[in-house]
C-alpha cells in the first residue's frame, strides 16, 4: 500500500525528444488512476518512469513520501505488466507467475507458493495453462500470464500497460470486473494504461489524459465527460466522440451550422474578440424532437445516413466548415488519432425514434449543454468549476465507500474463516 | 523450423543438394579409405576396389601404428596436447567473451563501437603475421613450447569470433525480459543467471562450439611455437609422421591420424545440436 506522488516529472530521450512533459499528479494510497491518450503520448514512459526502467530526466517521484527518482525498480517494490508481456520463455506458466515468490528468498515455502499461484491462475483462467511454455500459448492467454506474474506479489502498487489490449470483447469484460474487484479487495494502489474508452470510464477513480507528454486534466470519468478543460480532453472521452461545430460569434448569439443558439451574457463578454468559437455538443444531448419530452432549440436538417444498434441508434448529419475554424477542427482531428473524416454531426437517438436516412430530421438540443472552446488556445470557455468541485467530492466519497465496504467484506469473511477453522478445531 | 515450401521446390531443393553433400563427403570418406589401407594397398592401385578408392583388405594397421606402433610417441602427447588446449580456449575464451558481449549488447559505455571494430579488425589479421613475433617474443618470456604459450594465441584467435556472435546473440533477447526481472525483485545478477544465461545457452553452446573448432585446426601457431612433446598439437604432430623407412610415405598414419581427430568435432557437433535450438525466445513479447 503506498502513495504515488509525481511532481514535474520530465523524461527526455537521448535524441532531446520530451516524450514526458512537467506531470504532477497526486496518487493516494488504494487510488485507481487511468492513463489515458493516444499511441505515442508518453504513457508507457511514464509507467517506466515510476517503476525505476527509465532515468528520470528532472523532477521527484515520491513513493510513500519518500522520493526514489534513484532506487532501483527491485527496491521500489512495485509490480508491472508490460505493453509486449515479457514473459520468461523458459518458464513454464506455473514458473513464469512464481517468479517473483521465488525470488523473494525464503519468505515463502513451496506450498504458499503453490497455493498462491494457484489462485492468481484460477483467477485468470490459467489452470489448464501452467505446465505449458508462453511460445505455446495465444496472445490473450500470454497476456493474462502477465497479469499472474503481476498481482501474485503482494506489491505496493500495480503497473498496468494496456493489459487487456488482446482479448476478445468478452473475455475482456469480465477480466475488467475481475480486475476492478481484486483492486478493492486488495486495496492496492493501481495505475492502469488503457486505449479502451470503456476501460477509461468504468475502471478508474482518476482518469488523467495526456497529450505528446503534457497532462491535459486528472478528474474522476464523470468531470471529464461533463466538464473537461479543454477541446483535446472533450474529444478523447467520449464514444461517439463528441461533436465540434463552428459557431460565428453574433453578439449574444452563437450561429451553428444549422442553427442560432443564445448564449448568457457572461459568455457573450468572454468570447467577444472572436468571430468564430468552436462548440462541443455531445451526440446524446440531441433528442428526436418527435418523441417531445425535451426543451430547448429545436432545428431541422437533413439525416445522412443512420446506424440502428438495437438499444440506440446514430444518425450522421453532414455540413460545412467554415475556413476560419477548419484548421483548428483539423488539427484536433490529428492529434486524436482521427481519420480525416469529412465534418458530419453524430446524434445518438433513441432506438425508438422513426428519422430514416434522407429524411429531415426535427431534433432538439438543451444549450445549458452545449460547451464553448475558444478555437485558438482549445481551452473551454463553458466550465463549470463549481459542479467540477462537486463532482470530484462525490466520486472520492464514492471510492471511499467502495474501498471500506470491500474491507468490511473482507474481514467478516476473514471472521469466518477464522470461527470456521476454530469450529473445527474445537470439533476435532 | 516450419517452412511453407511447396513439394516441388523441396525436391528441387533435394536434388541440389546432392552435388554439395558429395563434394564435402567425397574428401572425408577418402580419409576414412586412405586410413584402412595397407602400406601395399598404398603403393598398389590393384589392391583396392572403385579405381584404387575402397582397399579390397581394409586393415586397422595404421591406427595401431599411431596409437601403439612407431608414431605413437608422436600422436598420443599431441592429441592430450591438443585436447587440453583446445578445451581450456575455448573456456576462458566462451566465458570473457560473455562478459564482454552482454556488457556491449546491454550497457551504453564510451568506446563500445571501439571494443567490436578492434575485435573485427584482430580477427582481420593474417595468423602469420603474428607468428613470427610472437616466437621472438615468447622464447623471451619463456612461453615457448609450453601449453599457456598456445592457449593465449588461440584466445587472440577465438575471442573475436566469440564476441561477436555472442553479442548477436543477446541482441536478440528482448531488453524487456530483464526489465520484468527486475521489477520482479531481481538483481542485476539474478537477472543475468536466471533469465539472459538459459535465453543466451544456445548461443553460447554456438559460439564454443566454433571456438573449439578454430583452435582444434590450427596448424600455424602450433606448428612454429612449439618444438617438442611438450605441447605440439595433433595438426602440427601430423607433418613430424615418418614412413616405416626412409622410402615410404607416412600416408596411412596420417590418414588414421587425421580420422581419429574428426572423431571429437563429430561428438562435439551431435551432442550439442540439440541445444542449438533457434527461437527459444519466442512467445517472449508480444508479435
Ligand atoms: N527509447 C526511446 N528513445 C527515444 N524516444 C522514445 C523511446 N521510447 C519512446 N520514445 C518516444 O516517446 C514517446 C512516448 O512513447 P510511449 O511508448 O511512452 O508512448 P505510449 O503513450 O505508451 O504509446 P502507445 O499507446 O502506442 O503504447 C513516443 O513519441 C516515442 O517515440
Ligand atoms: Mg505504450
Amino acid at each position: 500500500m503506498a502513495s504515488i506522488e509525481l511532481k514535474n516529472l520530465v523524461k527526455k530521450y537521448g535524441d532531446g525528444f520530451p516524450a514526458v512533459n512537467d506531470v504532477s499528479l497526486d496518487i493516494a494510497d488504494g487510488e485507481f488512476v487511468i492513463l489515458v491518450g493516444p499511441s505515442g503520448c508518453g504513457k508507457s514512459t511514464l509507467l517506466r518512469m515510476i517503476v525505476g526502467l527509465e532515468d528520470i530526466t528532472s523532477g521527484d517521484l515520491m513513493i510513500d513520501g519518500k522520493r526514489v527518482n534513484d532506487l532501483a525498480p527491485r527496491d521500489r517494490n512495485l509490480s508491472m505488466v508490460f505493453q509486449n508481456y515479457a514473459l520468461y520463455p523458459h518458464l513454464t506458466v506455473f514458473e513464469n507467475i512464481a517468479f517473483p515468490l521465488r525470488l523473494a528468498k525464503g519468505q515463502h515455502n513451496e506450498d504458499e507458493i503453490r497455493s498462491k499461484v494457484n489462485q492468481a491462475s484460477s483467477m485468470l483462467e490459467l489452470n489448464e495453462h501452467l505446465e505449458r511454455k508462453p511460445a505455446n500459448l495465444s496472445g490473450g492467454q500470454r497476456q493474462r500470464v502477465a497479469m499472474g506474474r503481476a498481482i501474485v506479489r503482494e506489491a505496493d502498487a500495480f503497473l498496468f500497460d494496456e493489459p487487456l489490449s488482446n482479448l476478445d470483447a468478452k473475455l475482456r469484460g469480465q477480466m475488467r470486473t475481475e480486475i476492478s474487484r481484486m483492486q478493492r479487495r486488495l486495496g492496492t494502489t493501481t495505475v492502469y494504461v488503457t486505449h479502451d474508452q470503456i476501460e477509461a470510464m468504468t475502471l478508474g477513480d482518476r482518469v488523467a489524459v495526456l497529450k505528446k507528454g503534457v497532462l491535459q486534466q486528472v478528474a474522476s470519468p464523470r468531470e471529464l465527460y461533463e466538464q473537461p478543460v479543454n477541446l483535446f480532453v472533450a474529444g478523447f472521452i467520449g464514444s461517439p466522440p463528441m461533436n465540434f461545430l463552428p459557431a460565428q460569434v453574433v453578439g449574444s448569439t452563437l450561429k451553428l451550422p444549422f442553427v442560432d443558439v443564445p448564449i448568457s451574457q457572461n459568455l457573450a463578454d468572454q468570447i467577444k474578440g472572436h468571430e468564430f468559437v468552436i462548440a462541443g455538443i455531445r451526440p446524446e444531448y440531441f433528442k428526436d424532437a418527435s418523441l417531445g419530452g425535451v426543451e430547448g432549440v429545436r432545428f431541422s436538417a437533413v439525416v445522412d445516413q443512420t446506424e440502428w444498434l438495437g438499444n440506440e441508434q446514430y444518425a450522421y448529419i453532414p455540413f460545412e466548415a467554415p475556413e476560419a475554424v477548419h484548421s483548428t477542427l483539423e488539427e484536433l482531428d490529428r492529434d486524436l488519432d482521427g481519420e480525416g473524416l469529412r465534418t458530419q454531426l453524430v446524434v445518438n437517438l433513441d432506438a425508438r425514434s422513426r428519422i430514416r436516412e434522407g429524411q429531415e430530421a426535427e431534433l432538439v438540443f438543451d444549450p445549458e449543454l452545449m460547451h464553448v472552446f475558444d478555437p485558438n488556445s482549445g481551452d473551454n470557455l463553458t466550465r463549470d468549476d463549481a459542479k467540477a468541485t462537486e463532482i470530484a467530492q462525490d466520486s472520492e466519497d464514492a471510492r471511499r465507500a467502495a474501498l471500506e465496504r470491500a474491507r468490511s467484506r473482507e474481514s467478516v469473511s476473514d471472521r469466518q474463516a477464522g470461527e470456521d477453522a476454530a469450529g473445527s478445531q474445537e470439533a476435532s | 523450423m516450419q517452412t511453407n515450401l511447396s513439394t516441388k521446390t523441396r525436391n528441387w531443393m533435394a536434388v541440389a543438394s546432392i552435388p554439395v553433400m558429395i563434394w564435402t563427403a567425397i574428401p572425408l570418406l577418402w580419409i576414412l579409405a586412405t586410413s584402412l589401407k595397407g602400406t601395399d594397398a598404398l603403393a598398389d592401385p590393384t589392391k583396392n576396389s572403385f579405381g584404387n578408392f575402397w582397399p579390397k583388405d581394409p586393415t586397422l594397421e595404421n591406427y595401431r601404428v599411431i596409437f601403439t606402433g612407431g608414431a605413437s610417441d608422436l600422436f598420443n602427447p599431441a592429441l592430450r596436447n591438443s585436447i587440453i588446449v583446445c578445451l581450456v580456449a575455448t573456456l576462458i575464451s566462451v566465458i570473457l567473451a560473455m562478459f564482454c558481449a552482454y556488457a556491449i549488447s546491454r550497457l551504453d559505455f564510451p568506446g563500445k563501437k571501439l571494443i567490436l571494430t578492434t575485435a573485427l579488425a584482430v580477427s582481420f589479421f593474417p595468423v602469420i603475421a603474428m607468428v613470427t613475433p610472437l616466437f621472438n617474443l615468447w622464447r623471451q618470456v619463456g612461453l615457448f613450447d609450453t601449453i599457456p604459450g598456445l592457449i593465449i594465441p588461440y584466445l587472440a584467435l577465438t575471442l573475436p569470433l566469440s564476441i561477436w556472435t555472442l553479442s548477436a546473440f543477446f541482441q536478440q533477447i528482448p531488453w524487456e525480459m530483464e526489465q520484468a526481472a527486475q521489477v520482479d525483485g531481481a538483481t542485476s545478477w539474478q537477472a543475468f543467471r536466471k533469465v539472459i544465461a538459459p535465453l543466451a545457452a544456445p548461443g553460447v553452446f554456438t559460439t564454443a562450439i566454433i571456438a573449439f573448432f578454430t583452435a582444434w585446426n590450427d596448424f600455424v601457431f602450433s606448428s612454429n611455437l612449439t618444438s617438442s612433446n611438450n605441447s605440439r598439437t595433433v595438426p602440427a604432430a601430423l607433418a613430424f609422421f615418418t614412413g616405416a623407412s626412409q622410402f615410404t610415405q607416412p600416408t596411412g598414419a596420417i590418414a588414421a591420424a587425421a580420422v581419429i581427430v574428426t572423431i571429437p568435432v563429430v561428438i562435439l557437433v551431435l551432442l550439442f545440436q540439440r541445444r542449438i535450438v533457434a527461437g527459444l525466445t519466442s512467445g517472449a513479447v508480444k508479435g
